[in-house]
C-alpha cells in the first residue's frame, strides 16, 4: 500500500508538482517548513553542500517540508518505530522512547564497533537492533523499511552538524575510504577525486560537479530515481559511471568509503531527507 | 577468459631511433594495435592504414556511449549539439594548437604527457582497476575510431 503511493508521489512529481503536494499533505508531513537550522549553513569553512550546487527549482523542493517529497519515508519511518516485531516482540519505541530522542545520533556515523573490529555505518547500526534487541529479521538494503528508518533517524538530526571521528580504532579504516576515493577505476580510469576535488562546478555534459560533500544529505530523494535512495546507491552508480565493477551497498569497501566522505562533510548539516537532481 | 589477457601485461620498450635523437616508446598492450610515442608528446603514425573520416568522427565526439568529448569540451563547431562540457581545454581552435601526433597521443593514453589527468585513455586495455566485466579487455575506442575523430579534429580552426 505504501509502496504504491510513493510510485504516485513520484510520478505525480515528474509530471506535476502540485500533485506530489497534495499527496504529501494527506500524509500529514510534519515541520512547517525548510531546515531553519541548515539556512546560510550551506558553506561551512569553505566546504559546500551539494545543496548549492543544486538548481533553485531542486533547492525549492527541498525547502518546503510540503513539497519534498522525502517525507514520505520520513513518515513511513515513524510508523515503522512504533511498530512490535520479532521474537522479542518490541518495537524501537519501547526501547528508545520518541524518534527525537535520538537527535545527535546520526552525525556520528559511520564509526569504529568494538564488536566486529570493524566499521559500522548506520544502517547497519538499525539492522542490529533489529536481529539483537527485537530477535527481527534484519532488513534488506535499499528496502523501503530500511530506507524509511534510516531517513528517519537522519532527519531528527536536521540541522545537526556532521561529526565522524576519524581518529583512534577509526583511523585504518578512514585511510582506506581515503585510498578508495584516490583510486582510479573502471574503464573509463577516473577516482572520485577527479571530479569532486579537481573539478566541482564545472560541468560534465549538463551535470554541474558537486564537491561531493555528501556526508549531510543521504538518504536523499533523487530525481533522476523518482526515489528517495542511499550513499551507497549513490557509490554504485557513480562506480557504473565510470565503467568499474560496483561494490555491494553495506560493504566493507563502501562503508570505509563513507566515512571519509562524510570527514569531507564534517561541519555541514544533516539535511535528511535532501533533494537532489 | 578475457581476464587471462590482461595477466600477459604489456611490453613498453623505450629505444633510440638510428640516427635521430628523437626517442621512441613501443607500446603493445592486449589485443591493441602497437604504436609509438616520439619524444613522450606524439604518435606521428596513424594506427590504421584507412584514413579517418571527418564525419563518423564528428559523431563519435557527440555520442555519450562513444567519445562523448563533448562531455568536457567545448567545440563551438558543433553548438547544433546541447551541454558542452567546460572540465577540459576548448577544442573550438585545436587544428592551430596541436599536431595530428599529438591528438593521437592525448585520445590513446593522455597521462602520458599528464599522469593526474582527468581524461580517460581511449585506447587502452592493460593497467586499470576493476573494469566491468562487459568492458574488460576492450578499449573506448577502437582504432579507426580514433582516426575517425582525429579527422574530424584536425578540420577544427576557429574562424578569423
Amino acid at each position: 500500500m505504501f509502496r504504491k503511493r510513493y510510485r504516485m508521489g513520484g510520478i505525480a512529481l515528474s509530471a506535476l508538482g502540485t500533485l506530489v503536494m497534495a499527496g504529501v499533505f494527506t500524509l500529514g508531513a510534519g515541520g512547517a517548513s525548510a531546515c531553519e537550522e541548515c539556512k546560510g549553513k550551506y558553506e561551512v569553512d569553505g566546504k559546500k553542500s551539494g545543496y548549492l550546487y543544486s538548481t533553485p527549482a531542486t533547492q525549492a523542493i527541498q525547502d518546503d517540508d510540503f513539497t519534498n517529497p522525502g517525507f514520505l519515508w520520513v513518515e513511513r519511518g515513524r510508523q515503522l518505530w512504533a511498530k512490535k516485531e520479532g521474537e522479542a516482540n518490541k518495537s524501537c519505541k519501547d526501547c528508545h522512547g520518541e524518534p527525537e530522542k535520538l537527535r545527535g545520533v546520526f552525525p556520528t556515523y559511520p564509526k569504529f564497533d568494538p564488536k566486529t573490529k570493524k566499521l559500522i555505518n548506520i544502517e547497519q547500526r538499525i539492522n542490529r537492533c533489529r536481529t539483537e534487541q527485537m530477535k527481527a529479521k534484519a532488513w534488506k538494503w535499499e528496502s523501503d523499511e530500511l530506507l524509511s528508518m534510516t531517513t528517519l533517524v537522519g532527519y531528527v538530526s536536521r540541522g545537526m552538524p556532521v561529526n565522524v571521528k576519524v581518529d583512534g580504532p577509526a583511523k585504518p579504516f578512514f585511510e582506506k575510504g581515503k585510498a578508495f576515493y584516490f583510486q582510479r577505476r573502471g574503464q573509463l580510469d577516473m577516482a572520485c577525486k577527479h571530479c569532486h576535488i579537481d573539478f566541482p562546478g564545472q560541468y560534465i555534459r549538463a551535470d554541474l560537479l558537486s564537491e561531493g560533500r555528501a556526508g549531510g544529505a543521504f538518504p536523499l530523494y533523487r530525481l533522476k530515481w523518482q526515489k528517495l535512495g542511499s550513499l551507497h546507491r549513490r557509490f554504485r552508480g557513480c562506480n557504473k559511471q565510470v565503467r568499474a565493477k560496483p561494490y555491494k551497498a553495506g560493504s566493507d569497501e563502501y562503508v570505509n568509503l563513507e566515512l571519509y566522505v562524510k570527514w569531507r562533510s564534517n561541519g555541514l548539516p544533516v539535511e535528511v531527507p535532501a533533494v537532489r537532481r | 577468459m578475457r581476464t587471462a589477457g590482461l595477466v600477459a601485461g604489456g611490453v613498453a620498450l623505450a629505444l633510440l631511433a638510428q640516427g635521430a635523437a628523437a626517442e621512441v616508446t613501443k607500446v603493445q598492450e592486449k589485443g591493441l594495435k602497437p604504436y609509438e610515442i616520439v619524444d613522450g608528446h606524439t604518435i606521428p603514425k596513424p594506427l590504421t592504414d584507412k584514413p579517418g573520416d571527418p564525419k563518423r568522427g564528428a559523431k563519435l565526439v557527440v555520442t555519450r556511449k562513444k567519445g562523448n568529448c563533448l562531455a568536457c569540451h567545448k567545440i563551438q563547431q558543433l553548438n547544433d549539439f546541447p551541454f558542452h562540457g567546460n572540465i577540459g581545454p576548448e577544442l573550438t581552435d585545436v587544428a592551430s594548437n596541436l599536431t595530428e601526433g599529438e591528438m593521437r597521443l592525448r585520445l590513446v593514453n593522455p597521462k602520458v604527457v599528464n599522469p593526474d589527468t582527468i581524461m580517460p585513455a581511449f585506447y587502452r586495455t592493460e593497467g586499470l582497476h576493476r573494469v566491468m566485466k562487459k568492458f574488460q579487455g576492450k578499449p573506448v575506442l577502437t582504432d579507426q575510431e580514433i582516426e575517425d575523430i582525429i579527422a574530424f579534429l584536425k578540420t577544427l580552426k576557429a574562424s578569423q
